[in-house]
Formats: structure tokens, sequence, C-alpha cells
């Protein structure tokens, strides 16, 4: 292997005198210590490399050595229920200690196969996962170990390809971080990510294979929201990465997970969570590093067939990662002092989302979700307006709404999805053929709310045409009712596709009847009294999942309510 | 200490806090070095970066007084470590961990670098024992947790200080068990009277023999600023995880720390970023606030309270907005409050804590705790809406519920916010329901039925009473 001599250090960089040949992106043993590195510029003289550990004590002299390998990580079914640093070195259980994992032989000696092939069945009796062919190899099984466990880097299988060269497999796959795993074909997009949240499957809805940013200032709840996605949404794996993010909320995942169990399955949750943590104190380049780990990682199990969702908190400091190693190289700055390649490294990242036909012949999709952290949380700084080019959803959270504890802060007029068209097909086929005009109906009412409460701070709410009073309180009803959602609430933290178009259908029908109302002469504000008006805006609370009875008894209150309204009786409730 | 290798007579240059000079020791990247001048003054010192024929040297005091000939530079072979021992509390050490008030030094137990290391995620354990503070805008609405960062947002003039002090002396467990709290104080470019103003308050609440103070003064260095945090959060790292105490750390003022960073950031020819800090402000500010934590199987925790004045009262400034990324939550202080004599003057709507829907509630504080908090801040957060609607339509312009709603805001100031001296979680839950009974009840969109007849509607009387004095003040 080539070697180096460093000649020059400061903070995690270094400069090496190179003995024999590097390549970028090569992987390097720095120091005694043997800290892991990664070559990011080569020349005749000199070599550069960022140091993925704390660099104290390094110095002129100290040896660096290289592995002939791009930086790589080893993925396999260990990664399923575990935590990892940004280069998936566990943080738990050491590797050598995560045991034997299921082996059981799906082809015989002598089988001819094809890359993405599987070899073998492994992972769980939950969540079986295969043994692949890996991408770039074919050929004919020349051994292959019995049914058993297996240690995860005990050899079980070798294939010969066309040349006669034989490669021996483990369950682990190493894979290179920043290099993209094929494919047969990419898919197009026609499916919703269910999240079981109301406003984003209801109005901002994401794709299996789309691509989705919330961003939002500090405190205006990007952490909860992402912890809920991956908490309920229906992704067969989550990915949760926390890019320099605090490290009491990867403990929070940790604690939580195992404790919650998925809606579908009703297995434990961290059953189908790989965590990979850098938090905010660990090296700042391997923060950079972590969030390719994590869609490397994303990818392999779409190889598996699988829908992924990959949850990204926050992309802002991976991108701060870069401005941090760009400054120290010397490299001229462009916007808010990133480097001018932010723009491109962003779109490299978001276009591995995809829905796929894998090279084995499944489906697996790949949906990232990357939180943004605009600084003053402001919309307009680079990494946030550059990440609105490349995503198709944007969920824009809102100081204000985060202030009043209306959670999920979402902002409806910021917000937008531009997959939603698509997915009227699977709504009609789910129980919903109005879904798009329900969808657009909700939009316009919040919009017209907008103008309607800008005009009432001059004139005042009273000197507003009854018309547009009720407008206002049908956009409030809409608000408390159908876009505010508790992720802490037993009852309330999922809601699924079938409870949201009840919930809906009710509160247009409340709508229609208060329009009907105020046409006969009714005031507004009499319809805004009624005792069930409540009931209604606590709806997500009071009626839960799996209760129908509830939603017909709710809607027969209504009428009953709005027919005495309308004969002029008093209500008593 | 390891190395007594010294070298004499090669520096370079001296520019700014950096002393370069010729490589003729090997020393490596980090390590402290003890910069030695003609007069026998010792300054502290670390590499900051090395290269085959020189290397740079971070002068972590004043270079007033340096010259190049006869600057002699002691090499540690080690970085800066700092020598702790349970004899810590009850001192009052300068910046950089020395004794400072004409005690003996510290008997060592134990040699810990000032930096730490990154606690591993997955050994850390969930802050969920809910501190009580005795403010009611914190321990109801923004509660603090054993384990958190929660830093105090203020502003030149405002009493961050007396907060901060009534923080410290009054903290306590709700559950009786635990451990002692211990205090770590670490003054960062205070001025005199402030760091007397804390030292006295500690004497006479009798905390000072359970507390650690570390003081850089507004006079002392500003490159020793950026070492006072790391070596306080040292030694309360050893209170905690060796010693067993439930730490509370008040580091006063952050503000001064960015400072000081960005001079020295400047001094190195570093790209800067927003308002001319460090692009690695968030990197560098994280390794000090991530310090917090509680770890699994250990006794101790380590809780930070840091407080920062904004820079014109700014929040989207670099320095209070990189610290809000980080740190779960933040307590703001608001200059209308504090001229409307309100104490304390927490501005409750952008004050926030994130850990607290998972301290407070049933099984940890009071079963109704969390839905009365958030019942308090939307109503609070409309009328303070509506207060905006009436500086333009007038109070006439308004409808009745808009009305009771600008009363509602008053109370709520007044009443609740406003306190003399502290209150149990009780009496500030009690003080949230009585003011909420200004609102019909049908408002109260965050309360369930139930708790509605529980805790508003069983003081009706009283609180028909009450209610016309609202209406007769406005």
């Amino acid at each position: 292997m080539s070697k180096a001599d460093i000649r020059w250090a400061g903070g995690p960089l270094i400069h090496a005198r190179p003995e024999g040949v590097f390549a970028i992106g090569e992987a390097v043993a720095v120091g005694e210590r043997e800290l892991l590195g990664e070559v990011i510029r080569v020349s005749r003289e000199r070599i550069v490399a960022q140091v993925y550990g704390d660099t104290t004590g390094l110095r002129p002299g100290d040896r660096v050595e290289g592995s002939g390998r791009p930086l790589s990580v080893r993925l396999g079914p260990h990664l399923l229920g575990n935590i990892f640093d940004g280069l998936l070195q566990p943080l738990g259980a050491p590797f050598e200690k995560l045991g034997d994992f299921r082996f059981k032989p799906l082809v015989e000696k002598g089988a001819s196969l094809g890359p993405g092939a599987r070899i073998a069945e492994t992972g769980s009796e939950h969540r079986p996962l295969w043994l692949l062919v890996p991408p770039d190899l074919s050929g004919t099984v020349e051994r292959i170990d019995r049914e058993g466990a297996v240690a995860l880097d005990k050899p079980v299988c070798i294939v010969r390809d066309e040349k006669g060269a034989e490669h021996e497999l483990s369950l682990i796959e190493s894979w290179p971080v920043r290099t993209l795993r094929p494919a047969q074909r990419r898919l197009a997009v026609d499916t919703p990510m269910i999240t079981g949240q109301r406003i984003l499957d209801s109005l901002f809805p994401v794709a299996r294979g789309g691509r989705a940013a919330i961003p939002g200032g500090f405190g205006t709840g990007k952490t909860v929201l992402q912890e809920t996605l991956a908490k309920w949404c229906d992704a067969d794996i989550i990915i949760y990465v926390g890019c320099g993010e605090r490290g009491n909320e990867m403990a929070e995942v940790l604690n939580e997970f195992p404790q919650l169990t998925d809606p579908r399955t009703g297995r434990p949750l961290m059953e189908r969570t790989v965590i990979i943590a850098n938090t905010s104190n660990m090296p700042v380049a391997a923060r950079e590093a972590s969030i390719y780990t994590a869609v490397t990682v994303g990818e392999w199990f779409r190889d598996q067939g699988l829908h992924v969702a990959l949850m990204a908190d926050s992309t802002s400091r991976w991108a701060e990662a870069l401005r941090e190693v760009s400054g120290r190289l010397g490299e001229l700055p462009a916007e808010a002092g990133y480097p001018a390649y932010l723009s491109s490294r962003l779109a490299e990242f978001y276009e591995r989302a995809a829905r796929v036909e894998t090279l084995g012949g499944t489906e697996g999709s790949l949906t990232l979700i990357g939180a943004v952290s605009p600084p003053a949380g402001d919309f307009s700084e680079p990494v946030t307006s550059h990440t609105k080019r490349y995503v198709r959803s944007f969920w824009g959270l809102d100081r204000e709404r985060a202030q009043a504890r209306f959670y999920p802060a979402i902002h409806p007029l910021q917000s937008y999805s531009e997959d939603a068209d698509a997915f009227a097909a699977w709504w009609a086929h789910n129980g919903n053929a109005d879904w798009p005009s329900h969808r657009r109906r909700l939009l316009k009412l919040l919009e017209e709310q907008a103008r309607l409460e800008r005009m009432a701070r001059i004139v005042g709410k009273d000197a507003l045409p009854p018309a547009q009073q009720l407008a206002i309180n049908a956009a409030e009803l809409v608000n408390e009712t159908i876009l505010r959602q508790s992720a802490y609430s037993p009852v309330d933290r999922f809601c699924s596709p079938a409870r949201q178009t009840r919930m809906i259908r009710l509160v247009i029908r409340v709508i229609e009847l208060g329009e009907t109302a105020l046409a006969a002469g009714v005031a507004p504000s009499l319809v805004a009294d009624l005792p069930v008006m409540r009931t209604i805006k606590r709806l997500g609370e009071e009626v839960g999942e799996d209760n129908p009875a509830g939603f017909d008894a709710l809607e027969r209150e209504v009428e009953a309510a709005f027919s005495r309204l309308m004969r002029g009786e008093g209500d008593e409730g | 200490m390891k190395g007594e290798l010294s070298v004499t007579g090669t520096a370079q240059s001296i520019e700014g806090p950096l002393l370069t000079l010729r490589r003729n020791v090997n020393a490596g990247l980090n390590e402290a070095v003890d910069i030695v001048s003609d007069d026998g003054r010792e300054r502290l010192g670390r590499i900051v970066s090395l290269d085959r024929d020189a290397m740079v040297v971070e002068v972590l005091e004043t270079t007033a007084g340096l010259e190049l000939a006869s600057v002699r530079v002691r090499m540690r072979g080690e970085p800066l470590m700092f020598q702790l021992g349970r004899g810590l509390l009850g001192r009052v050490l300068d910046g950089v961990g020395r004794p400072a008030d004409g005690g003996p030094p510290v008997a060592a137990e134990v040699e810990r670098r000032i930096d730490g290391t990154p606690i591993n995620p997955a050994e850390r354990a969930l802050p969920r024992d809910f501190i009580e503070t005795g403010v009611s805008s914190i321990d109801l609405m923004n509660s603090l947790v054993r384990g958190q960062k929660l830093p105090v947002f203020s502003g030149g003039g405002l009493p961050h200080d007396r907060l901060a002090i009534e923080i410290a002396t009054n903290a306590r467990l709700r559950s009786g068990e635990g451990g002692q709290f211990a205090i770590v104080f670490a003054g960062i470019g205070v001025s005199h009277d402030t760091a007397a103003a804390f030292r006295e308050a500690m004497e006479e609440t009798g905390a000072l023999g359970h507390t650690v103070m570390f003081l850089n003064l507004a006079s002392d260095s500003s490159t020793q600023r950026i070492l006072t945090p790391r070596y306080a959060l040292t030694a309360a790292e050893y209170l905690a995880f060796d010693c067993g105490y439930d730490v509370l750390v008040v580091m006063t003022e952050m503000t001064n720390y960015c400072e000081a960073l960005r001079e020295v950031s400047a001094s190195h020819g570093e790209i800067p970023s927003r308002k001319g800090y460090p692009g690695y402000l968030y990197s560098d500010l994280a390794t000090l606030y991530e310090r917090a934590g509680c770890l699994e199987g250990r006794a101790g925790t380590v809780t930070q309270v840091p407080i920062l004045t904004m820079p014109a009262d700014d929040i989207s400034h670099p320095i209070p907005d990189l610290t809000g990324y980080i740190t779960e939550g933040q307590i703001v202080l608001d200059r209308e409050l504090d001229h409307k004599g309100v104490y304390p003057p927490v501005g409750v709507l952008p004050s926030l804590s994130r850990l607290m829907d998972k301290g407070t509630g049933e099984g940890f504080t009071h079963a109704d705790h969390t839905s009365l908090a958030h019942q308090l801040f939307a109503s609070y957060a409309k009328a303070q809406r509506t207060r905006v609607l009436a500086s333009v339509v007038g109070r006439s312009g308004l409808t009745e519920i808009d009305r009771r709603y600008l009363d509602f805001a008053d109370r709520f100031e007044e009443r609740f916010v406003t306190q003399e001296g502290r209150r149990t979680l009780e009496e500030s839950m009690d003080a949230g329901w009585e003011v909420l009974r200004v609102l019909p009840a049908g408002e109260l969109m965050r309360l369930s039925a139930e708790q509605i007849a529980r805790n508003i509607d069983v003081a009706a009387p009283d609180a028909a009473q009450s209610m016309a004095a609202p209406g007769s003040v406005s």
C-alpha cells in the first residue's frame, strides 16, 4: 500500500508527502492511532486528507497509510435496530459482539446468478432480508454453506465470475459511501407515502421514492416532526440520521422506539429502524460523510425490495461541515461563505431518492426527507433556497404557529407538494374519490382566510360582511380540526387515511351547513357558538381510530344542531 | 506534566495572540505549552498548526511584553489538562482554573482534558427529572429537567443575573430523592460587580459551600475566555460523574465567549461567516453545550443554564440563533415586560423547553400540567394577536370575546408571570387556572371537558367575582 509523510496538520486536515499512488476518495489510516481519513486532493508533491477523528497529537513526520480502496461502509442485517456513527461504526455493542445471524440458502452449488439475485435469506423472521449478489458481480455458485446461524463476516458463499475469479461473500457487503448503487430502472412515483399526519397526507403529500424538505427556524418543531414521521410513516425501513444534532435527541429515539409499536405490523418500531448519529460535538469531517453513509444504507435496503424512508436532521449542519472544510482548504467562497459546489452536492443527494425496479427485479423505494435549519428562520438563505429547487414537497415551519404551540407548525401557505395530482387515483382506490376536490377546497379556504384577516386588521372583524366572517370561522375550523395534530397524544398521533377522510368530510359538511344557515339569515356567530363545535374542534382527540360509530353519532348531532338552528330554536347541546 | 522540554530563541513572529516558532522539537497538534517571558511571567498557549519547519502557538493570555529573543517555550507534551478534586467546592478560581481567592491549590485526585470527549449517544440516559426553579413561567410553561441545556436569552440591562441567581439557589428536585445539587459558575468576561454580586448572593443563601466559581473578568485576556467554559465544564463533569452531584452550570456571558472566538479567528486569517464570526461557531458552541446530560447507570447529571445577551435584542443574531439550534430550548427575557415592571420578565411565547414533554405530566409532575401549559400558550398567543388588532381598530372595534382576550393578556402578565418569591408547581398551576377563568370555557380547546369541570368551574363564584376586576382596570 502507498504511504505518505505528514508535513502539515491543522484542524481536521493534514497535508502529506506521498510515496506511491493515492486516489481521490481513498480511505487512509493517519498517525499512530490509525485515524480514519479520506484523501480529498492529490498532486505529485502533496496529498490533502480530512481526518474523521480527534487530530490532537498529530505531528509532522507521522505516517499516513493508504488502503487502495475508497472510503466504504459495511452493510448487512446487523444494521436494523442499532445505532451507528457517521461511518457506520456501531456506537452500542462493538461490531464483533453483534452476534450470529440467520442464514438460509436459497440456491445450490452450480446455480448461475446475475447481479442482485437472492442467494440466501437472513435477517429476522419478522423482517427477512436477503444476501444478494453484489451489483458488480455475476457468475456461478462454487460453494455455499448450510442453513444455520453465522457470524457477520464469515464467508458463506463463493461465486466464480466469467473470468474464473472467485469471490467470497459474507452477510456483510462493503460499498463505497459516495457511489450510487445501481438499479434496473427508475419507476414513476404514483403512490403517496402515508405519514399518518393530516396536514401532510391530505394537503402536502410526499411520494414513495419522493423527496421532501422541512425548513424551520429553531424551536419550530423540525425534530419532533421528523421523529413523528419516523414513527408512523408506512415505510418498511426507517433510517434516522442525526447530523450535527443533539445527543439527547438520539438518546430519546433509542429510548422511545423500542417501546412503540408499528401500527401496521404490531412489532416494535426499533426493529425497522437504523439510527446514524453524528452529534454536534463529534468531528466535523465525519458529519460531512454521515449523509452519504445514510443514503448508501438506504439504497442497500431499497435493493432488498423494501420501501425505505430516510430522515436527515439536519442538512444545514451537513452544508456547514462542507463550508468548514472548504474554508480550511482556502477555496473561494460563494454565497454566505458556502462553497460554490453546495448546490450540486444538494442536487446529488436528493437525486438519490427514487422508486426503482431493483437489479433483482423487485420494487423498492427510497424517500428522502431533509430538515433544513435556516439561520434566523430566513428561507432565502442558500441551503433552503437551493434545497427548494430539488425537492418535490416543501413543508415550511412557521414560528408564529410554533409559539402558539400549534403543532405541527407547518404553514399551509408556504408549503407545497408537486406530486399531489399524481395521487388522486390512489385515494380513489382507498375510499376517497373526492380527495382532489377536498384538498383544493381546504387550500382555497386557508388562502382566503389570510386575505380576510389582513382586512379585519384594518376594519375590525365585526365590520366584515357575514359571509366573510363565516369564511374566517370556517378556516379556523380547518386549522383546529384538521391541521392541528398532537404528536404526543396517544389517540391522535397517528391518523389513518380512512379517519382523515371522515374528518375532512365532516368538516366540509359543517362548513356547507354553515353556508346554508347563513343564506337563511342566521348570524355566523350563532353557528360558531354551537356547543357541538367544541367537539368538532377537538375531533382528533375525541374520535380515535376504528371508531366509525363515533363519527356517525357526531354527524347526526351536527345535522340535528343545524336543523334546530334553522328553525330558530335554542340549542341545549 | 510529562515533558520539561523547553526551547529558547526559536520565536519567529508575534501577531496578535499567535506566536510562530521554528520547529525544532517534536510536538503534536493541540498540545499545551507555557510561554515564559524574560520577567518570569508564564502564559498558557496551545499549538494550533504545525508544518515541517514552523509551529504556530495560540497564546491564551495577553502577549504584551513578549519579545522574540528571550521568550522561552516549555512543551507540556499533552493537551491542556485540569487537575480536579473534591476540594473544588467552595473555591473561587480564575478563568483557567488557578485559585483566585488566596487559598491553597486544590488537592488533585484526577486529571482531565479540558476539551472533554464527545459523549456516546448510546450511553446517554434520557433527561426526564423535573427541576422546580420556583419561577412560574419556567416551571409550568417551559420546564427545566435534569441534564438539559436551557439558555437565558437576555438583553443589556435586563435582570438576567438576578434570575440566574434565583434559579441557582432555589432549584430543587420534586421527588426529594436524587443527589445533592452543586453549582458551577463560569463568569466569562464579566465585570467585577457582576462577579461580586453573584458571590455575595451565594454567601447569603449559604450556597457557596457547594459552589465553584470560575472568573474570567472583563479585564482579563480575551483569548483566555475561550478556555473558561471548558475548565468549568470539566469541573462540572467531574463533580457529576465522579462524585455524583447534580450539577447546575451557570455560564455568563456566552456573547463574550463568541466575541473572543471571533477575535482569535480573525487573527488566524480565517474566512469569516455571518457578521464576521467564524464558520465553525456552531460546531464550537456545540462542543460546550453538548457537555450537558445524564449517563446511563451514573448518579450525577450536568444541567446547563448559559446566559447570553442578544446584541440589539435581536434573536436572529448568529449567537442566539446558533445557540437555539443546539440547546434544548431557551428562556427569552422581554424588554417590554421589564418596562411594565413585570418580574421576572420572561417572554413566554418565544421561550421553549424541548424536554418539557419528557419530564412533565402524569407520572412526573401533575396530570394536568402539560394541557394547562398548552392552553396558556394558545390563549396568550391569541391574546397577543388581539392586542395588535386592538392597536389598530381600538378596543371598541373588537368583539366581546376579543375584549376578554385583552383582559386575559393583562391578567396573565400581572398575576401569573409576575411573582414575588418562589412558587411551588402547585401554586404556579393555581395561578394558571385562575387567569384562565377570564375566558369562556368554549375557548379552552386544549383542555378536555373533564379538566375544565375539575379545575376551571370549581371556583366559578370566585371567578365571577375576580372577573370584574380587569374589566374595570381597562
